[in-house]
């Protein structure tokens, strides 16, 4: 099989902004691989160097220390108006006095390309955004949705190598940003182009993306596709940060892990204390005196076709176990309930710290 | 309704007008009153030791192009106003534009400062308005003059041999000026460029646009509101200026002011000075609603 080549890397890059005492490092040697045509999301928690690392590629910012990388060629130091890579702003940085229309058109007559050409490629943007009726209104004239459609046509008219999206779904209400995310997700599939995504929302980081960096303290946790990440956490940070989990210590004896309460799984880890994660939806309920590790429900959060289990294990380990509601066809343990559960053994996650 | 409410209506409506009418007075009076007698003198004739003799007369706008032959008494094309008239316009339009190049990057500078620094550069900007005029053109005198700092410094520096002669020069007069009027310039462009997003820089050169063409196609229209008040502020006073070219221009290089000035002084022709006082306030305004129209057509998209 023939890897895929790749379209952007970092190599290496170290960001840090003021001097001295002050000096905060954004990105702390950052090495990262974007392959051609993918759709990339940056997750991470605000702060951690998302939109960091995306004015590097840019070239708003040049790195303290290693390299930018463009279809293998070092752009490290090249500016942004040399670049084959276009933005979409957060705040969108619509040309006030310009048209929507005129507003698309930039980039290619920036570029000096024949007027003809501008026109026809203006119009298929407008086309592609659904935004024809708007081609001669004001920017400021459009309304929030309206205005993200301009900013993606604009940055995607002059068929960039790479588009870059700094969260731009945030100013969106709820309604507007799930018909924008499918939208999106059309938009890069039916222009090709690689797109790199930055949220700080985990769950639209794993409905769109092709793979996802998890990036907190300025370095990258890990990089997968979404089942990788969420199936396979790398750490606890990243186990944390995407839905929601089970931590569980214990001591490894290198096949078999004895937890806190006393009982053993038979889970391969170094030897020595150990941390297991596993999802909620994964933990067994086998019945109110069916076996497995004795639990007692201390509260139930109902959520309609599902229901989550606060649990407590004999050593005083909390455990969130989900499950269908005793109506869907789950078992009806109410507060104060005595359980047993199952841990499956190939849904425990040994984390790296 | 009944009548009793529109008669109602109606008293509350005088009353409203009784009220206003002081304001309204004064505006009649202060505003287009002194106006009005100007137009009425431009009609009149010259009175012998100057004021005028209620006898209509069109000489004072004639005189504005020609000038009548002392010997023959025909009426000839006045050279020495046309001049007055072409140098008048020529430095005030070089004092808009050295004050747009220079004000342009310092009203960048300061909106481009902390905010609390801003406050600060904005009070310098504003010092000269806190000195009478006439003395900050004297000191520009002081500076510019064959002895003056400018020529000693250059001197004794080794620079120039002989004094640089500026001061009684049309150069004189447009430095005194461009410097006078430079705090109109850097004002308005100030508030244009600080309701700037600096955010659409990075646009612009994310789009593939230079520094220049973002200077061109961003930046320049959207502060072209500051600009068009800048020039305005600038420009019209300029043709008007009286005690600047007085000063650093000496007797001979007369600008509009100087020339309706001397009417009404040596001259002893009010009607020609109130005629050309007319004419200035005419042509200004066209001007500007010229000026005003032509910059403001590029706004329209596909216009
Ligand atoms: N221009 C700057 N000057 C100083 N510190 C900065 C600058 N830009 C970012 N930082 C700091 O770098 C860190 C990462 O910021 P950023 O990349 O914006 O994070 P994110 O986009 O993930 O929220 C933060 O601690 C931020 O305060
Ligand atoms: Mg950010």
């Amino acid at each position: 099989m023939t890897e895929t080549p790749i379209a952007i890397e970092a190599r290496n890059a170290v960001k840090s902004f003021g001097q001295g005492a002050v000096a905060v490092r954004a990105l702390d040697d950052v090495s990262v691989q974007i392959r051609r045509g993918e759709f990339f999301t940056l997750l991470g928690p605000s702060g951690c160097g998302k939109t960091t690392l995306l004015r590097l590629i840019a070239g708003f910012e040049t790195p303290t220390s290693g390299q930018i990388l463009l279809g293998g060629e070092d752009i490290t130091h090249l500016p942004p108006n040399k670049r084959p890579v276009n933005t979409v702003f957060q705040s969108y940085a619509l040309f006030p006095h310009l048209s929507v229309a005129q507003n698309i058109a930039f980039g290619l007559e920036m570029q000096n390309r024949p007027r003809a050409e501008v026109a026809a490629t203006v119009a298929r943007m407008l086309a592609l955004v659904q935004l024809e009726p708007m081609a001669n209104r004001k920017t400021s004239q459009l309304s929030g949705g309206q205005q993200q459609r301009v900013a993606l046509a604009r940055a995607l008219a002059p068929t960039p190598k790479v588009l870059l999206l700094d969260e731009p779904l945030s100013a969106l209400d709820l309604k507007l940003r799930k018909e924008m995310q499918i939208e999106l997700k059309r938009l890069q599939q039916e222009t090709g182009i690689t797109f790199v995504f930055v949220t700080h929302d985990q769950e639209e980081a794993l409905t769109m993306s092709d793979r996802i960096a998890v990036m907190s303290a300025g370095h990258i946790q890990q990089v997968g596709s979404p089942r990788d990440i969420y199936t396979r956490p790398a750490n606890r940070f990243v186990a944390s940060f995407i839905g929601e989990t089970n931590f569980l210590t214990g001591t490894s004896d290198g096949t078999r892990v004895v937890l806190g309460n006393g009982a053993a799984v038979d889970v391969t880890a170094p030897k020595g204390p150990v941390t297991l994660a596993i999802r909620p939806e994964q933990v067994r309920i086998a019945g109110v005196d069916g076996g497995g590790m004795p639990a007692t429900v201390a509260s139930t959060v109902y959520f309609g076709t599902d229901t989550h289990l606060h649990l407590t294990l004999s050593d005083g380990t909390a455990v969130v176990a989900r499950q269908q509601s005793p109506a869907a066809g789950g078992i009806d343990a109410p507060k104060g309930a005595q359980v047993g559960i199952t841990l499956p053994t190939d849904a425990l996650q040994v984390l790296g710290e | 309704m009944s009548s009793a409410e529109t008669k109602a209506e109606a008293a509350r409506t005088r009353s409203a007008w009784l009220l206003s009418l002081p304001a309204l007075v004064v505006l009649v009076f202060a505003a287009s009153g002194p106006l009005l007698i100007v137009l009425a003198y431009s009609f009149l004739t010259p009175g012998q030791y100057g004021n005028v003799v209620w006898d209509f007369d069109l000489s004072g706008w004639i005189g504005i192009l020609y000038t009548k032959d002392i010997f023959d008494g025909t009426w000839g094309l006045a050279d020495a106003h046309l001049t007055i008239f072409w140098r008048s316009v020529k430095l005030s339009l070089m004092t808009t534009a050295i004050t747009f190049a220079v004000g342009f990057p310092t009203a960048w500078f300061i909106a481009t400062r902390p905010a609390k620094q801003r406050a600060f550069w904005l009070f310098l900007i504003t010092i000269p308005f806190w000195t009478n005029l006439l003395i900050r053109t004297v000191a520009i005198n002081e500076v510019i003059r064959n002895e003056g700092l400018l020529n000693t410094s250059l001197i004794w520096l080794g620079v120039i041999s002989e004094p640089i002669r500026i001061i009684y020069t049309d150069t004189a007069v447009l430095i005194g000026m461009a410097y006078v009027y430079l705090p109109l310039m850097v004002l308005p462009l100030f508030a244009a460029i600080d309701r700037f997003d600096m955010r659409l820089l990075e646009a612009g050169y994310d789009l593939y646009a230079s520094r220049l063409r973002v200077l061109r196609r961003v930046i320049l229209p959207i502060v072209k509101p500051g600009i068009i008040a800048g020039s305005i502020l600038v420009f019209v006073p300029s043709l008007g200026a009286y005690v600047t070219p007085r000063v650093l221009g000496g007797g001979k290089n007369m600008m509009i002011g100087n020339f309706i000035e001397l009417q009404f002084g040596q001259g002893r022709n009010w009607p020609l000075g109130a005629a050309l006082s007319m004419t200035l306030l005419v042509v200004v305004m066209v001007a500007l609603l010229v000026y005003v129209r032509a910059a403001n057509k590029g706004d329209n998209p596909h216009g």
